[in-house]
């Protein structure tokens, strides 16, 4: 046991750094931030102070080293913007990105869980078709195209809600309906199949020729065994609270740590990109590794597995 | 005659327009052991399922199915979950598959004891651990906590079968209990049911392949055909003098102890539900077949106390030489 934990530990840093050193390679490669802090007209002596200060003119591979030192003393490194630590920028963001992608995926939970399940029990019907053309849709349809066409509805046709900024909490709704909505379509799909496939087993046949009621059979057999596949796709929805919101945040200005990305990105802010990712990742994985330890909770199998092997 | 414990009237099943079960007649009465036996897909499972409606709803189930004398059919779903593991109980082919994976053995058979027998609590444990001790589980107690996967085919089974005694029910179906076990095992489990059997003074439903085996552990046997019974009857006579082609084709199929005699499969296959002959759904394949039995397809009659038939040619005397080879005119005339 303490072998398979020690595995997934190893395995979550793993990744966490192989995450941070595809981002540290890529932004590398993708444009001189001096020339566009600085602007293109900057005089070159300008521009070679500027590279000299944030050591962008040592080799590559040396500022990658002196990166990951950096990090093991907690220094994330500072804002080329603002001259403020990188992390301190991205923590102060984090409460309002969490304010629309928390309850965007309690509205997930809520809607697609109950959605995906009852559609399976009522498989052929006009619920359950729906359930799957509004599944189907809210996958193919790209977020912003249902940002802007709640904002289109709701806010310039009807007036009812505001379509962008973060002043009152009815800035928060639209926001949060759309990054719930295309969430709570896939979960639904997915609990749904997961649902059809436990329904054939043959030990829910086995539990309804024990005189046990359609509820119970399900509530008592069928869940617990459709909930093991449905956890990973939460766990997925859970890892991405930090990164999830992006293209949401953009569309209705919302200053949370998806925009903060966005104009870091675009600003080529180093340090900025780099500790967003460097946290996005940690969430991601952190949730997964959750999601592994919930296995075992779930499905006996796995458990007494992963004692086998300790 | 006794009233039947279940009779079975007129079933018919079909999936999407296909027939699996055409018309059966079956009786159990209380304490008997009937063997149900025939090849792959004549319709063996169906029949039970569609009895205990754990059939899926696309089944289209029609004919009566009475317990004690009531129908069961029409009866409104809360009291045929008073049936189903309270008055019959059922067990499945493939026990690893038909127990649930999540869930402790203790669970699994604690839901029918609260359910029939309103347990609760220590009493519950006390007679989980008195079933699991009953049905020859080693190491009863501490096997309750164990999950299906950590033990094996034949523990399963043991386990199922301990599931369906809990609810102390009249009439106990197996569906082919062994099939999934090897030899020693399944010589096992077939005495276990039969020492079970005797205690408890329940009726069983034995259904195999193996028309030796059934007849070996049941009164009566009733031999089933793409859908239909075709030859029922006590067990001994029944296997001693088939008077059914199929019936004997299906005891020369087995193999014999001292192996001088060699193995006689029945040739060609069973027919497509959908594409069914006219006549004898037999009779494309077998050996005895006349043009009478092109014709229509034979009804099940009393051909002698006890003993049912359909066959057309039911004044044959099989007993003779085995058929070997089939007379191959009836299948080309149908062709
Ligand atoms: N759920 C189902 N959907 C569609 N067809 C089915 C279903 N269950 C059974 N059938 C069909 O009904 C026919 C009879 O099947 P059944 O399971 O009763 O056979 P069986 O005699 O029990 O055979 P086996 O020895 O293989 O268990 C087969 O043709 C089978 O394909
Ligand atoms: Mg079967």
């Amino acid at each position: 046991m303490i072998r398979y934990i020690l595995t997934r530990f190893l395995r979550a840093f793993i990744t966490i750094v192989l995450v941070v050193t595809f981002a540290f390679v890529v932004l590398r490669l993708s444009g001189d931030p001096a020339t566009i802090i600085l602007g293109p007209e900057a005089p070159p002596e300008a521009i070679a102070a500027f590279r000299k200060s944030w050591g962008l003119d040592q080799p590559v591979l040396v500022q990658y080293i002196q990166y990951f030192a950096a990090i093991f003393q907690g220094d994330l490194g500072m804002s080329m913007r603002d001259g403020r630590p990188a992390l301190e920028l991205v923590m102060e963001r984090i409460p309002a990105t969490l304010a629309l992608t928390l309850p965007a995926l309690m509205l997930k939970l809520a809607m697609g869980v109950p959605a995906g399940v009852y559609a399976a029990l009522h498989q052929g019907t006009a619920f359950d078709r729906a359930v799957m053309v509004a599944a189907v849709m809210g996958f193919a349809v790209p977020s912003f195209v249902l940002a802007l066409g709640l904002v289109l509805v709701f806010a310039v046709n009807l007036g009812w809600l505001p379509s962008g900024g973060r002043d009152t909490i009815w800035h928060a709704i639209l926001p949060i309906v759309t990054l719930g909505l295309g969430g709570a379509a896939a979960l639904a799909r997915f609990t749904r199949s997961a649902m059809l496939e436990v329904l054939g087993q043959h030990y829910i046949r086995t539990a309804s020729s024990k005189g046990l009621a359609w509820a119970v059979v399900v509530r008592s057999h069928a869940l617990p065994n459709a909930a093991i596949p449905t956890v990973t796709l939460i766990g997925f929805l859970v890892g991405s609270l930090i990164a999830g919101a992006i293209v949401v945040e953009s569309v209705f200005s919302w200053p949370g740590v998806g925009r903060l990305m966005v104009v870091a990105v675009a600003n080529r802010d180093l340090a900025v990109v780099q500790c967003i990712l460097l946290l996005v990742a940690t969430t991601m994985v952190t949730s997964n590794l959750i999601v592994d330890f919930l296995y075992g909770a779930l499905d006996p199998r796995l458990r007494h597995g992963a004692r086998a092997n300790a | 005659m006794k009233t039947p414990l279940v009779k079975i009237e007129g079933l018919n099943v079909a999936f999407d327009g296909a027939p699996a079960v055409r018309g059966v007649d079956l009786a159990v009465h209380p304490g008997e052991a009937l063997g149900l036996v025939g090849e792959s897909g004549s319709g063996k499972s169906v029949t039970w399922l569609a009895a205990l409606r754990l059939l899926p709803g696309k089944a289209s189930v029609q004919g009566r199915v009475s317990l004690d004398g009531s129908d069961i059919l029409s009866l409104p779903v809360r009291e045929m979950e008073r049936i189903r593991g309270g008055r019959i109980g059922i067990i499945f082919q493939d026990p690893s598959s038909a127990l649930n994976p999540v869930l402790s053995i203790r669970r699994q058979i604690s839901e029918v004891l609260a359910l029939h027998r309103g347990m609760s609590g220590s009493e519950i444990r006390a007679e989980a651990k008195r079933l699991l001790d009953l049905v020859g589980m080693p190491d009863a107690k501490g096997r309750l906590d164990s999950y299906p996967h950590e033990m094996s085919g034949g523990q399963n089974q043991r386990v199922m079968i301990a599931m369906a005694l809990a609810g102390q029910p009249d009439l106990l179906i197996a569906d082919e209990p062994t099939t999934a076990l090897d030899v020693t095992i399944q010589a096992q489990i077939l005495d276990l049911l039969q020492q079970i059997r005797r205690e408890m003074g329940m009726a069983l439903v034995l259904i195999s392949h193996d028309l030796g085996v059934v007849a070996e552990n049941c009164d009566r046997v009733a031999v089933m055909y793409a859908g239909r019974i075709v030859e029922s009857g006590p067990a001994a006579t029944l296997f001693d003098t088939p008077r059914h082609p199929y019936a004997r084709g299906l005891i020369d199929a087995l193999p014999t102890l001292d192996d001088t005699q060699r193995l006689v499969a029945i040739p060609g296959v069973v027919p497509d539900p959908r594409d069914m002959p006219r006549g004898c759904a037999f009779g494309p394949r077998c050996a005895y077949a006349g043009p009478e039995c092109l014709l229509d397809s034979p009804p099940l009659r009393a051909v002698a106390p006890g003993r049912r038939l359909a066959c057309a040619r039911h004044n044959l005397d099989l007993a003779g030489p085995k058929s070997t080879t089939p007379n191959s005119t009836p299948a080309e005339v149908v062709s």
